[in-house]
């Protein structure tokens, strides 16, 4: 019995894990860059911000089209097949991610020289969280850890805690004086990307599980608890 | 002809129990097979799904032909083969005393790897058959007989205006389709196929994997391929052989395609399906 690697979907793979943590880099960074533009408010950082977004759309086509050329050339079974499935799951996430950080840009742009109509603070924490999730979440992927994909999720409800937090604070702005109204629905829109993204996350871990177990499973508790 | 009282009686039972999910067609029973003193398949046990068609895939001499080949007993003619354990058709053993060989390949046909037309008209080739198996019927039932097995294998639109040409006039995948057409003329209960499509262009052999698809509404196909994209796409179960230290071949692992295509239990079944072994 000999061991004959496949070695050039060895290697195309690699270079589509390669892809795809350089495309994750690229949206943390947006992500990171536009709350901290925003709260700057930095209107021309966040111009560049949206431009930008046009890079990662291209990354994602360039790795969607990656795998779909070697689905097509290398006939890839089991754990290549789960693996590249997953990719390309994978990087539709990223993409939308890339979008919230693009969203969040607008809003900066939007609100023009307005002030914000609160300091940031609970904000910036959803950013840093839901990044620090997605960091590790893509890290237990190229490293194929379900044990790490398996526990990611459940820092979802920190997110959650603090979406509802920034909800409440906004809404006795608003309340409070209706001139705020717009500003703050702003920045619940902020939030609100924020929290997405955190639930875009959950499914990269299912994702990883998926790959390395083959097992379809929801990771999102959201709907459970509303029951 | 003991079996064929017993198939018959097997058959008003199949008959009756169509819906019956708990039926193997073919069970194979710590199944031996020895060239001389050579051990060439060892311990099979494998229950082959009715009306379903099973892939056995695996590397080159992990006994995959060898298995078939006792499936229906075809390795009776090679003088040096010996097989141990049983073969339980519909549960009975066909290999027992009392069975003749003659009578299992009547019921069990094949097809193999080199489309083997008798060098007689496409006529000829069904009805020929069909005769010396008994067939009675007048010349308009043996035309209607021909008429519908060549449609049974998707050949009639093609042949219909020149049924008294020479089977061997065809093209390879309308050969091989004749020759499936010729096996399903008897109305056995299996089909076995030995790399069908092996010899045939990606067209034809898309032709004959359409074909074992309707085929397997009435019958049970057994084939086995080194295509290992051929038997993801046809077939509903996937049997992977593998080799032994001693080259004897054995079954690794068995279960729906989808499953053993996407998530093998085994190792080995992994790195043969993703290339990485072979």
């Amino acid at each position: 019995m000999t061991i004959s690697p496949r070695e050039t979907l060895d290697t195309a793979l690699q270079e589509l894990l390669d892809d795809i943590l350089f495309m994750s880099s690229m949206v943390e960074e947006a992500i990171n860059m536009s709350v901290q533009a925003l709260k700057r408010r930095d209107i021309e950082a966040s111009k560049q911000i949206f431009a930008d977004d046009q890079k990662i759309n291209e990354k994602h086509f360039q790795i969607e089209n990656q795998g779909i050329l070697l689905i097509a050339t290398q006939q890839p079974m089991a754990r290549d097949l789960r693996m590249l499935a997953a990719t390309l799951e994978i990087a539709t996430e990223l993409e939308r991610i890339g979008d919230y950080a693009k969203g969040i840009a607008k809003i900066n742009i939007m609100m023009g020289n307005e002030p914000l109509v609160k300091p940031l603070i609970d904000i910036p924490r959803m950013a840093e969280v839901s990044l620090g999730m997605l960091h590790r979440a893509m890290g237990a992927f190229v490293a194929g850890d379900v044990d790490i994909a398996r526990k990611i999720p459940k820092e979802d409800d920190l997110i959650d805690a603090l979406y509802n937090q920034v909800y409440r604070e906004l809404l006795t702005y608003m309340i409070a004086d209706t001139s705020t109204i717009d500003r703050a629905n702003y920045l619940l829109w902020v939030a609100h990307n924020l929290e997405r993204m955190a639930d875009r996350v959950t499914n990269i871990c299912e994702r990883t599980i998926y790959m390395v177990t083959g097992e379809m499973m929801e990771m999102d508790q959201t709907y459970d608890e509303w029951k | 002809m003991k079996i064929d009282i017993k198939l018959s009686a097997l058959q008003a039972g199949l008959a009756s129990s169509k819906k019956s999910n708990g039926w193997h067609s073919i069970e194979a029973r710590n199944l031996n097979v020895f060239y001389g003193d050579f051990l060439a398949v060892k311990d099979v046990n494998l229950n082959v799904e009715r009306q379903k068609i099973t892939a056995i895939i695996g590397p080159s001499g992990c006994g995959k032909s060898t298995v078939i080949r006792a499936f229906n007993r075809m390795n009776d003619l090679v003088p040096i083969a010996r097989t141990e354990g049983e073969v339980l058709f519909h549960g009975q053993n066909i290999y027992a005393e009392e069975v003749d060989p003659v009578e299992v390949r009547k019921r069990i046909g094949m097809v193999f790897q080199k489309p083997n037309p008798f060098p007689k008209s496409i006529y000829e080739n069904i009805a020929w058959g069909a005769r010396i198996n008994g067939f009675k019927g007048h010349r308009a039932d043996l035309d209607d007989l021909v008429e519908s097995t060549l449609k049974s294998a998707a050949l009639w639109d093609e042949v219909k205006d020149k049924l008294n040409q020479s089977g061997l006039s065809l093209s390879g995948g309308q050969q091989q389709r004749l020759c499936i057409a010729r096996t399903i003329a008897i109305k056995p209960d299996i089909i076995l196929m030995d790399e069908p499509c092996s010899a045939l262009d990606p067209i034809s052999t898309l032709k004959i994997e359409e074909l074992m698809r309707d085929l397997s509404v009435d019958y049970t196909i057994i084939i086995v391929t080194h295509n290992m994209q051929q038997a993801a796409r046809v077939s509903d179960f996937t049997a992977f052989f593998t080799l032994d230290e001693l080259r004897a071949g054995f079954l690794m692992e068995y279960g729906p395609t989808n499953r053993i295509f996407m998530n093998p239990k085994e190792k080995v079944t992994e790195d043969y399906i993703t290339g990485r072994f072979g």
